[in-house]
């Protein structure tokens, strides 16, 4: 293999090396800034991280496990996974073996940005480079995998359904120049590699085109504009990079290091919330899981726009987005890249300035006096108080099992503070959650029972409860169940489909022990989305804004989820999901605690 | 001197200076707020009620009175736990009455 041009310099790597040269500039001001709106403490974490070899090494496997391999995409549907890992990883492979073609039959060109992108045209293959052979087999086999990639994301455009996607992003116009030049530039390479195939080497793809063509024109005339319009399509693709989607590319690899830093969002736009917005490849996994999306209407609420709206500065739908999302996190479950969509909104909420804002300092913790001596607490909260039947039926069971407890609320307490937080409101959160803690203190109890699990969140997550076992009731009776404390009698008749609460599955990972317990008192048959993958009721208190009609077709889209496979009943684990669901249910609804108190002897 | 009763004070209200502007900011933002019918199932439920006197219908009221300090006196204690949503019969989103009347407060003319 010896150098074609002695020069190693022709005009048509221009426009290639424009856009290259633009691509990794703003790569490289885009990393300063955001490393700079970082806090400080955040930037320290960060950079430290990267010379620590454990998160060093966790780094590369994570980015060559998700930017390469796409394995999160493999394992949601295996088409999407092949279309994406070959594209990406072809490409990878491309890139390494042109720089090491380079380096091995030129290393003096190795310094030129260009020479292992256009090889092929500055080379002239001689007899004895046998070893070449083994390159031209594999940039013609990676070739041929992205070209396969490249078929199967066009037929993707027009029948997403085959990937297991009912619906994708509509392209913006960037988004779709950006498409159309990164379609265009393999098939080009092929091209060009087919013509220039008889001087500097290749094989089973080329080799043959390479006959044909000559065979068909006759001359070598093709063959320098073929590798113009290969070097434009690569320039147009990087020119416009940064303002479309696939600046998810360089973003992610940055994204995954930082995450494993152990970042979160500290502001919606700076600093890491940036990164993840821009490390959004716009796939639209989000929108066919956002229970929203049952509405025409709220098709574009889902995460991607939002990220898209972020990048666009339209402030009006940044705030609309953030305000109508019911927080179920179920975008951020399904996200491939890992962008936490809730949190993202939550952040935006905090912007919000109140002109009232509330204070509980008239209320006094000690007007909550906790009577009684029992070591577990009871604490219903606002939900459960308005569905009384899980109170009682919680009561009840307590009593069976011979477990003295007592009701933090028993004529209605304070508010949990989850809804404050849910709504932005940081600082009302934290003085609910401080009398909360003072009136649980008081008290004196080991184990904190709760049976709404909006508030088992916030206690599990928010409250410094050191030494007091926060529990949902799903857990602890399944465990009085299986402790033999509980005596619960089986109804082979009787099928049972279990809801997961967004907030106690994909909120608290609390997904078996509800199954375990129901299993103890009927059949259980599962949905057809569950567990990390349930839709939320619709009655979320995380949306502010979307009304009471609005929610009806999520409400009644989640139902017929749920009753898939036609069973008796319908159970959850959450007050507000029993209420909400109540309201179009063709089949009783009924919580976890009162199926079990049904079933318990006394 | 304790006569066992007090005088209350007026409560006519003022309709030519009346300023209601609140109020119909809000219905812009929240039209189902004039669906309210005063069935007092929010105030009922209300967590708050027993501290701060809140509820929604008197919120509502209060507004189309022009009793700005009644409303934020009832706001102050508010907790947004939802319960006047769930029980509404009219399905008013009543967190975002709320939510919207403390943004907009001080600042009728504000954006939301």
């Amino acid at each position: 293999m010896i150098d074609r041009l002695a020069n190693g310099f022709d005009p048509f790597v221009i426009p290639f090396m424009v856009g290259m040269i633009f691509v990794l500039t703003y790569c490289g001001i885009g990393f300063l800034v955001i490393l700079f709106q970082l806090s400080r403490e955040d930037r320290k974490r960060f950079l430290l991280s990267l010379v620590n070899p454990v998160t060093a090494w966790k780094n590369i496997k994570d980015i060559f496990l998700n930017c390469l391999i796409h394995v999160k995409l493999w394992k949601r549907n295996r088409m999407l996974g092949f279309m994406h890992s070959s594209i990406a990883f072809g490409w990878f492979m491309i890139i390494v073996l042109g720089h090491l073609e380079v380096w091995l039959f030129v290393p003096e060109r190795i310094r030129l940005l260009y020479y292992p992108i256009f090889f092929n045209f500055f080379v002239a293959e001689t007899e004895t480079t046998l070893q070449g052979a083994v390159f031209f087999f594999l940039m013609d086999f990676f070739l041929l995998l992205i070209l396969v990639g490249i078929g199967l994301a066009m037929i993707k455009r027009i029948r997403s359904r085959f990937f297991g996607m009912r619906r994708t992003t509509r392209a913006s116009l960037l988004d779709t120049i950006g498409l159309y030049s990164l379609w265009a530039i393999f098939p080009l390479r092929l091209l060009c590699e087919s013509f220039t195939a008889h001087i500097s080497g290749g094989s089973f793809l080329t080799v043959p085109m390479n006959h044909f063509f000559r065979w068909f024109f006759g001359n070598e005339l093709n063959y320098l504009p073929t590798w113009w319009a290969y070097s434009i399509a690569l320039g147009i693709f990087m020119l416009v990079l940064p303002f479309t989607r696939y600046m998810h590319i360089p973003a992610e690899m940055l994204l995954i290091p930082m995450r494993n830093a152990g970042l979160k969002v500290r502001h919606p736009r700076r600093g890491f919330a940036r990164i993840q917005v821009l490390s959004c490849p716009g796939c639209g996994v989000c929108i066919d899981a956002c229970p929203m999306s049952v509405r025409k209407e709220n098709l574009k609420d889902c995460t991607v726009y939002l990220n898209r709206q972020i990048r666009h500065h339209n402030e009006r739908r940044i705030t609309e987005i953030s305000e109508k999302c019911l927080m179920c996190g179920k975008c951020s479950e399904v996200c491939q890249v890992g962008v936490d969509g809730p949190l993202m909104r939550l952040k935006q909420r905090e912007l919000k300035k109140y002109s009232i804002n509330q204070h509980y300092r008239n209320i006094r913790p000690d007007s909550f006096p906790v009577e009684g001596t029992g070591k577990v607490l009871y604490f219903a909260g606002c939900m459960t108080h308005l569905t009384p039947s899980i109170r009682k039926a919680t009561m009840s069971l307590l009593s069976k099992a011979g477990i003295e407890a007592r009701m933090m609320d028993p004529d209605g307490g304070l508010c949990c503070g989850r809804p404050m937080l849910l709504a932005g409101r940081q600082e009302q959160a934290r003085e609910l959650i401080r009398l909360n803690t003072a009136i649980i203190r008081s008290s004196g109890c080991d184990t904190l029972l709760l049976t709404c699990p909006i508030c088992y969140r916030i206690f599990k997550e928010n409250y410094k409860l050191d030494g007091i076992r926060v529990v949902h009731h799903s857990v602890y009776f399944n465990e009085l169940i299986q402790s033999g404390l509980l005596k619960v009698s089986k109804d082979e008749s009787r099928t049972l489909v279990y809801h997961d609460p967004c907030e106690l599955g994909r909120g608290c990972g609390i997904y078996e022990e509800p199954r375990e317990a129901l299993l103890a008192a009927g059949n259980l048959v599962e949905a057809h989305q569950n567990h990390a993958e349930s839709i939320c009721c619709g009655g979320s208190l995380g949306s502010l804004s979307l009304n009471y009609e609005k929610r009806r077709e999520i409400t009644l889209n989640a139902f017929e989820n749920l009753t898939a496979e036609q069973p008796d009943a319908v159970v959850t684990a959450c007050p507000l999901c029993l209420n909400t669901f109540s309201h179009y249910a063709d089949r009783p609804v009924e919580d976890l605690a009162v199926v079990l108190d049904k079933a318990s002897e006394s | 001197m304790d006569f066992g009763f007090t005088l209350s004070p007026s409560s006519a209200i003022e309709l030519d200076t009346l300023d209601s502007a609140l109020y119909r900011k809000l219905c812009r933002i929240e039209p189902g707020a004039r669906t309210c019918i005063g069935c007092g199932s929010c105030s009922a439920t209300c967590t708050a009620a027993e501290y701060s006197g809140m509820s929604v219908r008197k919120l509502l009221l209060g507004l189309q009175r022009g009793k700005k300090a009644e409303v934020e006196r009832m706001l102050s204690n508010c907790m947004l736990c939802g319960k006047c949503t769930m029980v509404c019969p009219r399905g008013i989103n009543t967190r975002r009455v709320i939510l919207t009347v403390c943004r907009l407060y001080d600042n009728v003319e504000g954006t939301l």
